[in-house]
C-alpha cells in the first residue's frame, strides 16, 4: 500500500502578535506542522505498523518547509516532497488544490490513499483536501476520526459529523480528512532525527509538475484578499470581581431585567 | 451573464431543512436588495415527493424559485452524486451567486463543487454584503478569529460557506409564489462510498444549541458531572441552552452533540458564557462570533480572556452558584 500524507507547515496561532498596522506579525513567529496534520501522519504510521505502508509525505511553500518534512521522516515517513516555486505563492484553497492534484498526477500517481488533516489552524477552510480528491477523480471522505479496517481495496472509516457518527466503506483510491485524534502523537527517536537531517528531499517546481505559470498561485486563484482587519472588541476584555458585578453586566446586556 | 442568488437547502439525516437555510434564505433577500431585486433561488437535493414537502417553507421565505432534483439514489447524502447533480444544475442556471452553509455536509459538498465549475470558494463567512462594483464580499475569520479578511472572487458563481447561527431568519415572511422547477441531471455514476452504519447523537440538545440566544458552555475545569449539573442550572434561570468544548467531551462530561468548536458546532448568541473553558483555538473559532462573550477561569493567563468582553478570574463553581441565587430571588 501507498499512503500520501499532504501536510501545511502554519504559524503557531496561539503565538499571534500584532505590528502597528494593525497587521498579523510573521516573523519571528514559531511554524509548527498544522495540529491537525500531525493525526493525518499517525493515521499514515498507524496502517504502516499494520499494512507495512510506504508513506510518503508532502507539503507546498518556500525552502524552510523542508523543517516539518524533516519533522514528519523523523518519526517514519519513508519519502519527503516538497512543491516550492515563487509562482505557488499567494494560492488560494482551489489553486492550492490544483497544483497538488497536478503533483500527485505528474509525479506520485502511483499511490493507494491521499490522507490530509480535516482544517489547517491558520486558514480553517477545510477546503484544499476535498479540492485534491476532486482534481484527482476519487471519492473523498471528510471528517474521519478513525481508520477501523484497511485491505487492499477499501477502507473503513468512522465519521463524525453534527448528527451523530457514520460508518463508511470507501474504495481506494481515495482521500480522507483527518479529525484530531485522543493519542499523544509519536516522538521521534534520535536515530530518527540523523536520518532525517540528512534525507533528501524532492523539489518540484511549476514546470515539473506541467502546469502553466497563470494557472497557479495568486494568478490562478478565483478568489483574493480585498481587506484584512481586526476584529473590534478583542483582547479588550474588563474583568469583574464579584457576581454581582457579572449580574450587572448581564442587567446591562439586556439577558435579565434589571 | 451570471445572475440571481441561489441557496442550498441541506436535508438532514432527520429529514428537515437545515436551519441554517433560514438565516441565508433572509440574507438573500437583503442581497438582493441590493442587487436591484436578482431573483432568489433555492436548490434542494433529495429523495422523491421531498420537495413538495418543504414548499410552504420556500414560499414565506420569498424565494422566486427551487430547483429540485429528486432521486432515490439521493436518499441519502453522497458527496459524488450530491456534487454531480448539483454542478450540473449550478452550470445551467448561471447563478451569480450560490450560498451553502458551513456545517459538516456544507464543507464536504461545497469544494467539491466549486473546483469542479471551476469558480472560487470563500469558507466559513460571517458577513456577506454587495460592493460598490455588485461584487459579493465575503468576510471571514482566520487565524482562530484574531484576524478578519473579507473576500472576493472573480467567477462566477462566487460560492461562499456560511456559519450556521450568524445570521437571523427572516423575522417576518416575504410570500411568494415559489415555483419549483424539477431536474434529472445525469446521475449515472457508481458512488466509491457507501454508508454502512448510522449512529445517532442527541438530537434534542442539537436543536438547543441551534437556536440559543444564550448559551452556557463547560470546559475540563468544570471537573466532573457536577460542574456540568450545575453548569444546566445555570442556563436554565437564563433561559438558555448547555454546550461543551471538546476538552469536556473527551473527559466524559458532556455528550459530543453539544460539542463546539472546530470538530462541533459553529454558535453564535447574544451571549455565550465559558466556564473553565480555557480557550483553545480550536473551541474558539466556534463561537468567537457571539455577540457577548463572559468567560470564567480559575487561569488569569487562560486565552479565553482575549476573545471575552467580560472576564472573571475565580472558581466557577463558586460563582456560579453566587449568580443563580441572585438571579432566582428576583
Amino acid at each position: 500500500m501507498k499512503i500520501l500524507v499532504c501536510i501545511k507547515q502554519v504559524p503557531d496561532t496561539t503565538d499571534i502578535k500584532w505590528t502597528e498596522n494593525n497587521t498579523i506579525q510573521r516573523e519571528g513567529v514559531e511554524s509548527i506542522i498544522n495540529p491537525y496534520d500531525v493525526y493525518a501522519l499517525e493515521t499514515a504510521l498507524k496502517l504502516k505498523k499494520s499494512t507495512g505502508a510506504e508513506i510518503t509525505v508532502l507539503t507546498m511553500g518556500p525552502e524552510q518547509a523542508k523543517d516539518i518534512l524533516r519533522k514528519a521522516l523523523a518519526i517514519g515517513c519513508d519519502n519527503a516532497v516538497l512543491l516550492s516555486d515563487k509562482k505557488f505563492a499567494g494560492a488560494d484553497t482551489y489553486s492550492t488544490g490544483k497544483t497538488i492534484a497536478a503533483a500527485i498526477k505528474s509525479k506520485l500517481s502511483d499511490f493507494d490513499l491521499i490522507i490530509c488533516g480535516q482544517f489547517a489552524i491558520d486558514g480553517d477552510t477545510a477546503q484544499t483536501g476535498p479540492t485534491i480528491a476532486n482534481k484527482l477523480d476519487i471519492p473523498q471522505v471528510t471528517y474521519v476520526k478513525a481508520v477501523t479496517e484497511c485491505s487492499e481495496q477499501h477502507l473503513t472509516v468512522k465519521r463524525e459529523i453534527e448528527e451523530g457518527t457514520e460508518i463508511l466503506k470507501v474504495h481506494l483510491p481515495a482521500l480522507i480528512c483527518v479529525l484530531k485524534g485522543f493519542e499523544e502523537p509519536t516522538r521521534p527517536l534520535i536515530n530518527g532525527i540523523i536520518k532525517a537531517q540528512d534525507a533528501e528531499i524532492t523539489v518540484y517546481s511549476h514546470e515539473d509538475i506541467g502546469l502553466q505559470p497563470d494557472e497557479t498561485g495568486l494568478r490562478g486563484s478565483p478568489t483574493y484578499v480585498s481587506r484584512a482587519f481586526r476584529p473590534e472588541s478583542k483582547g479588550q476584555c474588563v474583568f469583574v470581581k464579584s457576581s454581582d458585578e457579572i449580574c450587572e453586566k448581564l442587567k446591562e446586556f439586556d439577558i435579565i431585567n434589571g | 451573464m451570471a445572475s440571481g442568488i441561489l441557496i442550498y437547502a441541506e436535508v438532514t439525516k432527520s429529514g428537515y431543512i437545515h436551519p441554517v437555510f433560514f438565516t441565508l434564505a433572509a440574507k438573500a433577500q437583503e442581497l438582493s436588495a441590493k442587487l436591484g431585486g436578482a431573483e432568489v433561488s433555492a436548490l434542494i437535493i433529495t429523495s422523491p415527493g421531498k420537495t413538495e414537502f418543504f414548499k410552504e417553507g420556500f414560499e414565506k421565505c420569498g424565494f422566486d424559485k427551487v430547483y429540485a432534483v429528486e432521486d432515490l439514489r439521493l436518499a441519502q447524502y453522497n458527496t459524488e452524486l450530491y456534487a454531480k447533480a448539483a454542478v450540473d444544475i449550478i452550470k445551467e442556471i448561471q447563478s451569480e451567486i450560490f450560498l451553502i452553509g458551513a456545517t459538516t455536509q456544507g464543507r464536504d459538498l461545497a469544494p467539491r463543487i466549486s473546483s469542479s465549475i471551476p469558480t472560487g470558494l470563500t469558507a466559513d463567512c460571517i458577513e456577506l454584503d454587495i460592493n460598490d462594483k455588485g461584487q459579493l464580499a465575503a468576510t471571514r475569520p482566520t487565524f482562530g478569529g484574531k484576524l478578519m479578511a473579507t473576500i472576493l472572487c472573480k467567477k462566477y458563481p462566487q460560492m461562499a460557506t456560511v456559519r450556521p447561527g450568524v445570521f437571523k431568519p427572516l423575522e417576518q415572511d416575504v410570500v411568494k409564489n415559489t415555483e419549483i422547477i424539477y431536474k434529472t441531471p445525469d446521475l449515472n455514476i457508481t458512488p466509491k462510498v457507501e454508508l454502512l452504519e448510522f449512529i445517532k447523537g442527541v438530537e434534542e440538545e442539537i436543536n438547543d444549541l441551534d437556536s440559543a440566544e444564550i448559551i452556557v458552555a463547560g470546559g475540563k475545569g468544570m471537573k466532573n458531572s457536577d460542574g456540568f449539573k450545575l453548569l444546566k442550572e445555570f442556563a436554565k434561570v437564563l433561559g438558555g441552552a448547555v454546550g461543551a468544548s471538546r476538552g469536556a467531551v473527551d473527559m466524559g462530561l458532556a455528550d459530543h452533540s453539544i460539542q463546539i468548536g472546530q470538530t462541533g458546532k459553529t454558535v453564535s448568541p447574544k451571549l455565550y458564557i465559558a466556564c473553565g473553558i480555557s480557550g483553545a483555538i480550536q473551541h474558539i473559532v466556534g463561537m468567537d462570533a457571539s455577540k457577548r462573550i463572559i468567560a470564567i477561569n480559575i487561569d488569569e493567563n487562560a486565552p479565553i480572556f482575549d476573545v471575552a468582553d467580560i472576564g472573571y478570574v475565580g472558581d466557577a463553581f463558586e460563582v456560579i452558584p453566587e449568580i443563580i441565587d441572585k438571579l432566582s430571588r428576583k
